[in-house]
C-alpha cells in the first residue's frame, strides 16, 4: 500500500496539472478544458506549436525513439502512427505534423506505470514530416519521418 | 447515450496493452458542407483519460488532426487481470463519455 502511494504521488507530480486534477478527483469537463493548451493547438508555426506543447524548441535527435509510420499514405485522413520510446522516464510524447495547418496533433502524458508507447491514427493535409517529441527528465528528444500523401490516389 | 468507447485491455507478462476505439466525428471546423456551402463547426475530442484503480495511466491531449473515429493504443505496467480500467473523453463542445472495462 505504502509503495503504491509513493508512486502515485510521484506520478501525479510529474504528469503536471492534469494528472493532479485527475488523481485528486477534481475532473470535470470544465477543468479539463482549461488544461487543454489552446494556443499550442491553434498555433500555425511549428516552433510555436512545439513551444506551447512542451515548453521549449531545443531538442536532441534520438535513436531511442521509434516512429512507425507508412512511407506512403494513400489516404491522408487516416495515417496510422506508432511511437515507441525506450528513453527511461518518458513523461510525454507529442506528435507534430510540420506541414499541417496546425502542426500540433497530440500530446500524450504518461501516468503511473505507463510505457513509452502510443499508437493512433492522424490526419495529414499533404506530404510532410511527422515529428515525435519525447519529454524525459526535463529534456526533449525527437525523431522524424517523412510521410508522402497521395491525394490523387494513384499510389505513387 | 449509447457508449461511444470500445476498450480491449489484456495483460501479458506484466504489461497491459490497451486498445480503444472511440466513435466521434472529429470535425476540424475547416470543412464545408457541400450542400449549404457553410463551414461545419469544429467538434473534436480534446482530452482522453485512462485510469486504472483511480490512478491516471495516460492522458491524451488531442488537436483536430486526429482521424475520425479515433483509435488509441498504449501500454502500462502494474495491472492484473480482473482490474477495472476507466476510459473517458471530453470534446470541445463540452460533451463527454466514459466507460469502464475489465482487464483480461
Amino acid at each position: 500500500m505504502n509503495t503504491k502511494r509513493r508512486t502515485f504521488l510521484k506520478s501525479s507530480a510529474t504528469a503536471g496539472a492534469i494528472g493532479v486534477a485527475v488523481s485528486a478527483g477534481l475532473i470535470t469537463p470544465r477543468a479539463v478544458f482549461a488544461a487543454w493548451p489552446k494556443a499550442a493547438f491553434e498555433a500555425k508555426s511549428f516552433d510555436e506549436a512545439l513551444k506551447g506543447a512542451v515548453g521549449s524548441t531545443s531538442m536532441a535527435d534520438s535513436g531511442d525513439i521509434k516512429l512507425k509510420a507508412p512511407a506512403i499514405a494513400e489516404n491522408g485522413a487516416v495515417v496510422p502512427i506508432t511511437v515507441t520510446s525506450k528513453i527511461s522516464g518518458t513523461e510525454s510524447i507529442s506528435l507534430l505534423v510540420s506541414n499541417n495547418a496546425t502542426p500540433l496533433t497530440a500530446t500524450f502524458n504518461m501516468g503511473a506505470g505507463a510505457e513509452g508507447f502510443v499508437s493512433t491514427r492522424i490526419k495529414m493535409g499533404k506530404t510532410s514530416d511527422v515529428v515525435a517529441v519525447v519529454k524525459a527528465g526535463g529534456k526533449l528528444y525527437s525523431t522524424k519521418k517523412e510521410v508522402k500523401v497521395t491525394i490523387g490516389g494513384c499510389g505513387g | 447515450m449509447a457508449k461511444s468507447i470500445k476498450v480491449r485491455a489484456k495483460v501479458k507478462g506484466g504489461v497491459t496493452v490497451v486498445k480503444t476505439l472511440i466513435s466521434h466525428p472529429m470535425e476540424t471546423g475547416l470543412r464545408k458542407d457541400k450542400k449549404t456551402k457553410k463551414l461545419i463547426p469544429a467538434k473534436f475530442i480534446q482530452e482522453v483519460n485512462c485510469e486504472h484503480n483511480g490512478k491516471n495511466v495516460l492522458s491524451a491531449l488531442w488537436g483536430t488532426a486526429i482521424s475520425k473515429n479515433p483509435y488509441l493504443s498504449f501500454k502500462f505496467k502494474g495491472a492484473a487481470a480482473g482490474d477495472t480500467l476507466k476510459v473517458s473523453w471530453v470534446d470541445n463542445t463540452g460533451k463527454s463519455d466514459s466507460v469502464e472495462a475489465t482487464i483480461k
